[in-house]
């Protein structure tokens, strides 16, 4: 059980190469059958639309067929639904050494009144100093920012 | 038909109309920054309305899943508002319309989370956060357009102005409707507009845009009686499926 739920979490992103389905709250549950052997691999997504969604199906069903499990089902659930708080320490430590700045805590957007901004530091050289370029980046989980001080662009997981 | 059905059916129209819509943008937006936004945009809405439109076909229980009812519907089958299906026109028509619209959805799934219909409330649940990101969007340009050169005044007010009269249908209660309100799955229509007008009018406001006056109320939408819009904007989502039926790649 403990390999069967390792190698479906191994499975990268694949938009973010950089870090795994379970670093980034995708993946919820391998459960294994005892009686028929099947493995059931429960995912949410990260946006309703995430075109990801398919290859990371496919990415599953071959890592366990790889690990010697042929019989798989990949079930989408979307309650509770997925937010950036469910991406891990580990995972926001690789993002952030691949240049993306991982979200802060989600919460901050939508409902406020005055909406609040923390500062997002630059990925690169750590500067406080930065600014939103685009509220929509390369990925339906991303927006581009850019740092004031090293000047660099860079993207930002969007807190949601 | 149920009134689930038919109620998850306009909201997954709404929806999937409104991404076709947006789509038409790509690549021609006026900067590339709101080329990706538009297209991200309209990949949120078509993600609600893959969820809702399988949904739908599941309630239906006649075998059709969300590709047979995006694509095998003709015009008149189809029950989302006339606001989503009005053409893009200037970049100030399409910000009045997602605006307008995004304002609405999201308070629409905001009373869902607590439907006593499970899958709802969980589609809700993801829906209302992208939403409330469409909203803030649009709103900063219509703020910003509102609130910038004569022209842009202009523009955004002419474009307002036009599509206001096509909201009212969001907040008509039919019968079906008022049946579904009762039995606590989703709120009518009606009980949602002060809250719109609540999130709408400071808005307006501060994007020194004049509140248009309620006059004329277009509908017909949800009963599958469209626009003029609507037939061409289908023939171009539905050809690929219709000339090569089940396609995949």
């Amino acid at each position: 059980m403990v390999d069967l739920r390792a190698a479906v979490a191994a499975v990268v992103d694949p938009e973010i190469r950089v870090v795994t389905i379970d670093d980034l709250g995708i993946l919820r549950s391998v459960e294994q059958d005892p009686a028929t052997g099947r493995v059931t691999v429960t995912i949410t997504p990260t946006y309703t639309g995430c075109p990801a969604m398919d290859v990371i199906r496919a990415d599953i069903r071959h890592a366990l067929t790889a690990a010697g499990h042929p019989d798989v089902e990949v079930r989408t659930v979307h309650s509770p639904a997925w937010s950036t708080d469910w991406i891990s320490d580990a995972g926001r430590a690789k993002l952030a050494a691949a240049g993306i700045a991982p979200p802060p805590p989600a919460g901050g957007t939508g409902r406020a009144v005055v909406p609040l901004t923390l500062a997002v530091r630059c990925p690169h050289c750590g500067a406080p100093e930065t600014e939103q370029v685009s509220r929509f980046g390369s990925t339906a989980c991303k927006a581009l920012w850019r740092c004031r001080s090293c000047r660099e662009p860079f993207d930002h997981v969007k807190a949601l | 038909m149920s009134d689930l059905f038919e109620f998850v059916l306009r909201l997954g129209d709404d929806a999937l109309v409104a991404a076709q819509r947006l789509a038409e943008w790509t690549s021609r937006a006026p900067e590339m920054e709101e080329d990706v936004a538009l297209a991200n945009i309209a990949l949120d809405q078509l993600g609600a309305a893959r969820l809702l439109l399988s949904y739908a076909g599941e309630l239906e229980g006649a075998g059709r899943d969300e590709d047979a009812l995006a694509y095998l519907r003709g015009d008149r089958e189809f029950r989302n508002c006339l606001l989503v299906e009005l053409p893009n026109g200037d970049f100030a028509v399409t910000m009045a319309k997602l605006f307008l619209l995004a304002a609405y959805q999201r308070i629409r799934y905001d009373r869902l989370v607590t439907s006593t219909d499970e899958r709802l409330a969980a589609i809700a649940a993801k829906a209302r956060k992208e939403s409330a990101y469409h909203v803030d969007h649009a709103a900063l340009w219509v703020r910003r357009l509102g609130d910038g050169t004569e022209e842009s005044h202009r523009r955004m007010q002419a474009a307002v102005d036009e599509v206001w009269p096509y909201t009212h249908e969001l907040f008509t209660t039919d019968e079906s409707a008022a049946r579904l309100a009762e039995q606590g799955v989703a709120a009518a229509p009606s009980t949602l507009r002060d809250e719109w007008l609540g999130a709408v009018e400071p808005v307006l406001a501060t994007a020194t845009l004049t509140r248009p006056a309620d006059g004329w109320a277009p509908g017909g939408g949800r009963e599958g009686v469209h626009t003029e819009h609507l037939s061409y904007l289908l023939a171009e989502m539905q050809v690929l499926h219709r000339a090569h039926p089940g396609a995949r790649w």
